[in-house]
């Protein structure tokens, strides 16, 4: 009995330990943060996204409403890790009471602001190899297959997230047809939402994509998408609405709210 | 101290007494720090100070100097012109002003006299002597024990310091004792202009001058002149028990301490110089390791200063003095003041690769430029949860792009969206927004006109627009959120009103749009329409 008592506070001491030596933080972090969506979770290699790992995300066309949902997706996975965040904007339309609504209040997240990608992928691998912080967010134009792994080797020695947004050019090429380092891959468009029985304006979908991954294959989905605290949902199907009404009650609580009160 | 004061040749103290604003020849200058400009201007217009004072002081305009006693205004200074005309200290102004219409009034700067008597305190300090205090509001003591010679004797030293001290505009006067007491005495009763008083002289050079010499409060001087007791000398003669039993021990002590019967301890002002490392190299040096590697010494021989003095740095300047003279700097800032050695050799060692070092370097000094305060703080104990310290973070980022490009984004209390948003400092907390409303997360600025748009007003979402030549049928759509101008930044925004929709288009795609004006009134907008921000 005492000896059980003894082993137990010898692994809880190992792991305080451990924890001083990462850097104080971090000690509890799952190395996987899964989506909490049963069909999403299991088409992944990891069941979740990689802690240390890079993931990448763009738009899948040039138009503004990709490119937010992108941001949106990126937002929403920093949301639900517990810490800081290290934005690294390359332009200047990001707007932060948006990413508040996201699930990323404005205590959580550091923006740094730099005028060309070579910059914001150093600052980037900066940030991930500090070690605190809960994840990275980048955006770049262009990021080359080195770029890629040096942030994937910067997120594995600092045990922390990098998400790199892959916003579209002007030139319309597809940025994520450069080849890259990153563990998912992910592109997004947004999709028609469930017309509402009244006015108004309903919870927003997406078309999500996963188009590499590593140790896994592709696969697509049309996600309801993130609430207030950045969780991703499945748009319940005909034959499962009603019990979806009030699942979609407590998840989009504020969504519902607002358009009640407006 | 007494010792030093005395020094050995006896003779120690110089009492400067600057009294600003009088000229020896009547001219009223200016007091306090307007002094700068007025005397450049002088200067200017002739060629020399004295020269510019003659002809000054015939057309001097009296003036004196105002100061509160109570509730009532009275004279504080007045220069000898007014003093010519019947104008004394302590007079009511109104007084003054009644007998002299003509009368230039100014209001006395007493905390500015004081600061620049402590700046000629510290320049005292660098050139002239290790030993400076300043006495009371208009003098200062400057310890000449061991120094008088490196100036070439203590008459050519008061000669520089009155020369000095003219250049910069003020009347000075000057004495040299050995005690503070008796310095103090003689600059502002002596009679000549410079008297060097021999050591053991101090009694008789005192006698014949009034009781104020010897900084007794003016209340015991009072009571001592209705005794008959007028000048120092009456004071050595009376029996001193009598004395102490009256008076008290002040007078007694203030008189000894002028005789040299007892010690006077004088406060040296200190000057706080800017912590700094140096290291000069037996060799010169060109590679980058040895750079970081000095780097790596300076900064454990500066934070061993810093600790001392228990600052921490906020700005450091590294400079590299080549072979062939040159030198080249380096600069790093800390969010926080910081004296951690690893921590600030992470700011300063990638930076070598700007430094060009020629033909190698051959000393190299750090400063710290800027410090603040910095005791000591708690380091968290096992099991308890700390937030992660940032500061290295922020540091070597904000070193990397630029101070001001390294922020939090924190709210402001607006309706407008553009203005609802202001940039903070990235280890400052900042305010949240009120979470009621929908935000987009990329907002347009300026906001993209839109064209044919179709819409039914006045309170309904458009049903068609069309932005940079893309048509967009919306399939749904929510609002108005009215938002008013602001009409205390701008006029122009008295009336207006933005009526803001989140609409979804056919491909799902959301935006937030807005109609300039309320859909009824003119006067609040001209009913155009514009994108001003995306959701998804």
């Amino acid at each position: 009995m005492s000896n059980i008592a003894r082993t137990e506070r010898l692994d809880a001491l190992r792991d305080s330990v451990r924890a001083i030596e990462r850097g104080g933080a971090g000690a509890e972090r799952p190395p996987v943060l899964p989506f909490g969506v049963a069909g999403i979770d299991e088409r992944l290699a990891d069941g979740g996204i990689a802690g240390a790992a890079l993931h990448e995300a763009a738009g899948a066309d040039a138009g503004m409403g990709a490119d937010a949902a992108a941001t949106l997706f990126l937002a929403g996975i920093a949301a639900r890790l517990t810490g800081q965040v290290l934005w690294v904007l390359s332009r200047r339309d990001l707007f932060a009471p948006g990413l508040q609504q996201a699930g990323l209040p404005p205590d959580r997240v550091i923006y740094a602001e730099t005028g060309q990608d070579a910059d914001t992928l150093a600052v980037m691998e900066e940030g991930l190899r500090h070690g605190s912080l809960a994840a990275v967010i980048g955006e770049v134009g262009r990021a080359g297959l080195t770029a890629t792994r040096r942030l994937q080797l910067a997120a594995e020695a600092g045990g922390t997230t990098a998400l790199l947004l892959r916003r579209w050019k002007r030139s319309g090429a597809d940025p994520l047809a450069e080849p890259s380092a990153a563990a998912t891959r992910w592109k997004l468009a947004p999709a028609p939402s469930a017309p509402l029985p009244v006015a108004g304006i309903g919870r927003a979908r997406w078309q999500l994509s996963l188009v590499r991954q590593r140790g896994g294959d592709i696969f697509d989905w049309t996600v309801e998408a993130n609430d207030a605290a950045g969780r991703l949902a499945l748009p319940a199907g005909i034959r499962d609405r009603a019990g979806a009404a009030d699942r979609s009650a407590d998840r989009g609580a504020g969504r519902a709210g607002r358009r009640v009160a407006a | 101290m007494d010792a030093r004061i005395r020094g050995k040749d006896g003779r120690g103290v110089t009492a400067v007494v600057a009294r600003p604003g009088y000229d020896r020849e009547g001219a009223f200058w200016q007091t306090g720090r307007e002094l700068g400009g007025i005397v450049k201007r002088v200067v200017d217009r002739s060629s020399g100070i004295a020269a510019a004072a003659a002809r000054t002081s015939d057309v001097a305009i009296p003036l004196i100097l105002t100061v509160r006693d109570g509730t009532r205004v009275v004279v504080g200074h007045a220069c000898p012109a007014a003093r010519a005309l019947g104008i004394r200290v302590g007079m009511a102004t109104t007084m003054a002003r009644a007998m002299v219409p003509a009368l230039d009034v100014r209001d006395a700067d007493p905390g500015g006299v004081a600061a620049d008597l402590h700046r000629l305190a510290l320049f005292a300090l660098r050139r002239w002597t290790p030993g400076v205090a300043v006495s009371d509001a208009d003098g200062l003591w400057i310890d000449l024990s061991g120094v008088a010679h490196l100036h070439g004797g203590e008459a050519r030293f008061c000669r520089r310091v009155l020369r000095f001290c003219a250049r910069l505009g003020f009347t000075a006067r000057i004495a040299v004792a050995g005690t503070a007491g008796a310095a103090h005495a003689l600059t502002r009763f002596g009679g000549h202009a410079a008297p060097m008083l021999e050591s053991g002289a101090e009694a008789e050079a005192l006698a014949p001058l009034p009781i104020d010499a010897l900084r007794i409060d003016p209340a015991a001087a009072d009571r001592l002149r209705r005794l008959g007791v007028e000048t120092v000398g009456d004071l050595i003669a009376m029996p001193r028990a009598p004395l102490n039993r009256r008076f008290g021990a002040t007078v007694l002590r203030r008189l000894d301490q002028a005789l040299g019967r007892v010690a006077e301890p004088i406060v040296p002002v200190v000057a706080q110089a800017v912590p700094f490392a140096r290291l000069r190299l037996v060799e010169p040096i060109a590679t980058a390791d040895a750079i970081a590697q000095v780097i790596g010494d300076l900064l454990a021989l500066l934070v061993v200063e810093l600790a001392a003095r228990g600052l921490g740095a906020r700005r450091l300047e590294l400079r590299c003095e080549r072979v062939d003279g040159q030198a080249q700097m380096v600069r790093a800032g800390t969010a926080r003041p910081n004296r951690d050695a690893a921590h600030l050799a992470r700011l300063l060692v990638p930076k070598i690769e700007t430094i060009d070092p020629g033909f190698g370097i051959d000393a190299m000094t750090i400063r710290a430029v800027a410090s603040e305060p910095l005791g000591a703080t708690a380091i968290t104990t096992i099991g308890e949860d700390a937030a992660p310290d940032l500061t290295i973070l922020v540091d070597l980022v904000a070193g990397r792009v630029g101070t001001h490009r390294l922020f939090r984004i924190g709210a402001v209390e607006s309706d407008v969206p553009e203005r609802a948003h202001a940039r903070a400092a990235p280890l400052s907390p900042p305010a949240a927004w009120p979470a009621a409303w929908p935000r987009p997360v990329r907002l347009l600025d300026p906001p993209q006109r839109l064209d044919h748009v179709t819409a039914l007003l006045p309170d309904h979402a458009p049903r068609r627009f069309s932005c940079r030549g893309h048509v967009h049928d919306v399939a749904h759509g929510d609002g108005p959120e009215r938002i008013y101008g602001e009409w205390w930044r701008r006029a122009g925004e008295a009336d207006a009103v933005r009526d803001y929709f989140q609409v979804e288009d056919a491909s799902g795609a959301r935006y937030w749009i807005f109609r300039r004006g309320d859909g009824v009134d003119g006067r609040t907008g001209d009913m155009s329409w514009h994108m001003h921000g995306v959701f998804a």
